[in-house]
């Protein structure tokens, strides 16, 4: 087998594949020097010239190096690593001479297939690189076989995936499964893109623009109203004029909830988003998962979720939060920064004067938003320094971070506790497989005041101005004209059918594949009668499970191969061709018996008169009419007593 | 060996020197029914085989010289008017007999050559709504220039699949040429063969090649060998069923004429070049594709079973 330019394009191939979706995230340089290669490699074999010579292919080489290490600071890591490894590749292309360096490459691509899950796990990367993988294999066939069209070679590759399928499943179901992130760099293990502690004006309006899911929800009975979904995240209390934070709580002290009803039972699917909090509705109380319970109704889990989490929770919708506040707390629910926003803190001012009581002041507050020509829009005005004067008395357009920044604000300067709440608030129901979808752009930032008695209530001063958000959500709230992602955009039933059904089939997947942990495991290896489930007895399985597979296909192969061997004649004929074989006389495979024979003949002239005998018995038995019994034996008896 | 055959070869031999396994491929697909396409260099002795081998099998022999000029009724025979029966008469043309040498089948237009080889195909001749049947048997051995040269209309690939064989003559070598330089002319030894064979016994021959026995073995082989010439990206197309008929058919003839009564895998690969050679294309350069070599190559790719 030569190293042909039918083979050259199908390696060519296999790199582009497996390099094709890495362009995403590599730096431009380095797409552009990786594409420039794979060109100037195809121009080459096109045109039948030359190979660069090698003190360019290292020039090319080092820089490449060089470039890699100024652009990361480093030469290890997920994005320095991958970045080498194609353009590696690449250049491995270029000082394509030998069939080994062709089985290099091979190998190579292979290798870079795993890098690309570094970056995605979903279905759609998944089918791409059982595609690359069938490339591959493809180009591998061509490689071993040499002459075949490209038909039967993607028949062979196709087969070798099918049987490698059930192997992979077993190893997938068998192999013991460790605790936490496969590749421990829980830094870069996942892109980000979620909810932060922080909120300044336009963080939630930007994140709305995201149609990433955030989480998915089973309920297990009963559904309550879209009202009441209000996901509970980061809670924020300090604010410095701009950004809203956490800051730190002034007690430890576990909240209570009391006078609770209604409750709730569901499943939540969280994706990594590399925080520690969790998403609960308002408000939780019990949770199937070691996390705290933060004073202010947060829950936080103990490491920072960076894979895929499912846990139980239940939440009471009629509750009493935290009557019995500490007073430090409140106190930190009425700090406001000094100096900031005087508009306000004097309309504040001139409401308490009125002499009226909490909740009349409350419903004064909304009733300024849903009466002044207040707006929600994703792209208000920018904000100057006194951020909420300008908003309440100048801009009026506003994202829920405005109306709830706003109205903390408000409250505070008004000598009532207050607290802003971020999470989300909603979701889409998926009918096929019946769960709630929560992506980003169902971020929500609301409200909390605590009232003498009642504890904290839950104000959400968005309801107030743009009812249609917490009824129908983000779509519905905003003019037809806003760019909205195209996931949440108003779409034919069809279209919606599709994204359903989609997303049913990820939630599958991201379930049973990619959430197959060592508890999952554990749960399916019982349920299918494994009594100790232990990861010696994983192992013990999973290699008997090979073992048995890898016999079955060698016996199915062995079959196909024996009708051949099962012919009497032809076993004694090879035997006869083997012995020759011995003494350096092989038959070649296409030689036909009487050809052999004479070829024997010239090279051995003693065995000229034998060779004679045997081949014409040989061919009358194979290949003529007559195939008796005896004449068999005849012919076997001859081939053994045939000496040399 | 088959007696009467044994001698025409040995009287073709002496009038062709040097080429005997062209002469037992052309015999071969007397043999098997099939007609037979020569393609040399101009004065290589191709009229010379025909000649000879008519000569020899006591068949009645045309020669149709085609040019570019001709048209099927030059070939198929016209209906002349009679003026004294006052009737039109059919006068037969040149095709009306048993072997026809057709030299140079690639000067004619496409047209003409397509009467030809509907001709072959058919065994009969349909002209002026009347069909008449060709003489039994019926051969035909044309000729051809290489076709890169120039005045030529070089056959499709569907008609070049009419012919069971295409071999080539090639040159003389040295003992073969010395003996043709130093021998007596040529057609004076046509003209003194005589025919060693009767047409009775030569149909009778032809019969005979349909019931050479052919294994489940070789079946085998021949399988093996289309499928690898339709698997294979070496060539354009693979072999088509017609071809491995041709191919048994071919093998079935050279068996018999080797005197023996079933086919062996020598035999396939004796005559494979000669069945598969102008049925073939090479992927790498269509314009000049060595037939022979591919064929070569497709015997040399495939393993006996």
């Amino acid at each position: 087998m030569k190293l042909t330019a039918p083979l050259v394009y199908g390696l060519i191939a296999c790199i582009l594949l497996v390099s094709a979706p890495h362009a995403d995230h590599l730096p431009l340089w380095a797409s552009a020097v990786g594409a420039a290669l794979l060109a100037w490699r195809t121009y080459l074999t096109a045109s039948g010239n030359p190979l660069p010579a090698r003190w360019l292919l290292l020039i090319i080489t080092f820089g490449s190096v060089l470039a890699i290490a100024i652009s990361f600071h480093t030469l290890f890591g997920r994005e320095a690593g991958v970045t080498l490894l194609i353009l590696l590749a690449a250049l491995k292309l270029m000082e394509l001479r030998a069939l080994r360096d062709a089985t290099v490459l091979v190998y190579l691509s292979c290798f870079i297939i795993i890098t690309n899950f570094f970056y995605s796990q979903s279905i759609p990367t998944a089918l791409f690189m059982l595609f690359t993988l069938l490339v591959i294999m493809a180009t591998w066939v061509h490689l071993q076989t040499g002459t075949l069209a490209l038909k039967p070679r993607l028949r062979i590759a196709a087969i070798l995936l099918l049987q490698a399928i059930p192997l992979a499943l077993v190893l997938f179901v068998l192999f013991p499964r460790v605790q936490g992130p496969l590749w421990g760099m829980p830094q870069d293990a996942y892109a980000t893109s979620g909810l932060s502690d922080t909120m300044s004006p336009g963080s939630m309006s930007k994140l709305s623009l995201s149609d990433a899911v955030a989480f998915r929800v089973t309920f297990n009975d009963q559904v309550p109203r879209r009202d009441q979904l209000y996901w509970r995240g980061p809670v924020l209390w300090d604010f410095d004029g701009t950004t809203w934070t956490r800051g730190r709580n002034a007690t430890v002290q576990r909240p209570t909830l009391s006078d609770t009803g209604s409750p709730v039972d569901y499943t939540v699917t969280l994706e990594p988003h590399n925080k520690r909090w969790l998403f609960a509705l308002d408000m939780p109380s019990k949770l199937s998962i070691a996390a705290d319970f933060a004073p202010d109704f947060q829950l936080l889990s103990k490491e920072p979720v960076n894979a895929r989490i499912r846990y139980n929770a239940t939440s009471q919708l009629s509750y009493r939060a935290n009557p019995l506040e500490a007073p430090l707390q409140l106190r930190r629910a009425l700090t406001l920064p000094r100096g900031f926003n005087p508009q306000t803190r004097q309309l504040a001012a001139e409401w308490r004067a009125r002499g009226i009581g909490d909740d009349e002041l409350i419903r004064t507050a909304l009733a300024n938003f849903s009466q002044n020509n207040f707006s929600y829009t994703l792209e208000p005005p920018p904000l100057g320094i006194n951020s909420v004067d300008d908003f309440l008395f100048t801009t009026r357009q506003g994202f829920c971070e405005h109306y709830a920044s706003s109205f903390v604000f408000l409250m505070r300067a008004a000598g009532i506790p207050a607290r802003v709440v971020t999470g989300y608030q909603g979701g889409e129901y998926n009918d096929l497989g019946g769960y709630y979808i929560l992506r980003q752009s169902d971020a929500h930032a609301w409200t909390e005041v605590w009232l003498q008695d009642r504890g904290w209530v839950r104000i959400d001063p968005t309801a107030a101005i743009s009812p249609a958000r917490i009824q129908s959500g983000l779509r519905a709230a905003l003019p037809n004209d806003t760019a909205l992602p195209f996931l949440i955009r108003t779409q034919s039933p069809l279209l919606l059918k599709l994204r359903f059904n989609f997303d049913a089939l990820t939630n599958q997947w991201n379930q049973w594949v990619l959430g197959y942990n060592s508890e999952r495991q554990f749960a399916f290896l019982t349920r299918l009668g494994m009594e100790d489930v232990s990861w010696q007895n994983m192992a013990l399985d999973m290699l008997a499970g090979v073992a048995l597979l890898t016999g079955i296909f060698t016996l199915l192969l062995l079959r196909r191969m024996l009708p051949k061997q099962a012919d009497a004649v032809q076993t004694a004929w090879l035997k006869l061709c083997r012995k020759l074989a011995k003494v350096g006389l092989p038959r070649a495979p296409h030689e036909g018996a009487m050809d052999y024979a004479k070829r024997v003949a010239i090279a051995r002239p003693e065995l000229q008169q034998a060779m004679h005998d045997l081949a014409t018995c040989y061919v009358a038995l194979r290949y003529g009419r007559a195939n008796e019994k005896q004449d068999v034996a005849a012919f076997k008896d001859a081939v053994r007593a045939f000496k040399l | 060996m088959t007696h009467p055959l044994q001698a025409v070869i040995t009287q073709t031999e002496q009038v062709i020197l040097g080429k005997p396994r062209q002469i037992r491929l052309a015999l071969t697909c007397l043999l098997a029914r099939g007609h037979l396409l020569i393609e040399d260099l101009p004065g290589v002795g191709k009229t010379m085989l025909a000649h000879a081998l008519a000569k020899t099998l006591g068949l009645q022999f045309q020669r149709i010289q085609f040019t570019s000029d001709m048209l099927p009724a030059d070939i198929l025979g016209v209906s002349i008017y009679q003026r004294d029966s006052g009737e039109f008469k059919f006068h037969a043309g040149p095709i009306f007999a048993q072997m026809i040498l057709a030299d140079e089948v690639n000067r004619a237009t496409p047209k003409t050559q397509s009467a030809l080889l509907e001709a072959m195909e058919e065994q009969q001749v349909t002209s002026e709504g009347e069909t008449r049947p060709l003489p039994v048997p019926f051969f035909v051995i044309a000729t051809q220039n290489p076709t890169n040269q120039i005045g030529t209309f070089p056959l499709p690939e569907s008609q070049l699949d009419r012919f069971l064989m295409r071999i080539q003559l090639g040159y003389p070598d040295a003992q073969a040429e010395r003996g043709l330089l130093a021998g007596v002319e040529r057609r004076d030894l046509i003209a003194k063969l005589t025919p060693q064979m009767e047409t009775a016994e030569l149909m009778a021959l032809q019969q005979q090649v349909r019931q050479v026995f052919v294994s489940p073995a070789l079946l085998d082989y021949v399988q093996a060998i289309l499928r690898h010439s339709r698997e294979s990206a070496r060539y354009v197309h693979g072999l088509s069923p017609r071809a491995g008929l041709s191919l048994l058919a071919a093998a079935r003839a050279w068996a018999l004429l080797d005197g023996r009564t079933a086919v062996m895998p020598e035999d396939i690969q004796a005559v494979l070049p000669g069945v598969a050679s102008h049925r073939l294309q090479s992927v790498q350069d269509v314009q000049i594709s060595d037939g022979d070599k591919l064929a070569r190559e497709l015997i040399e790719a495939v393993a006996i079973p």
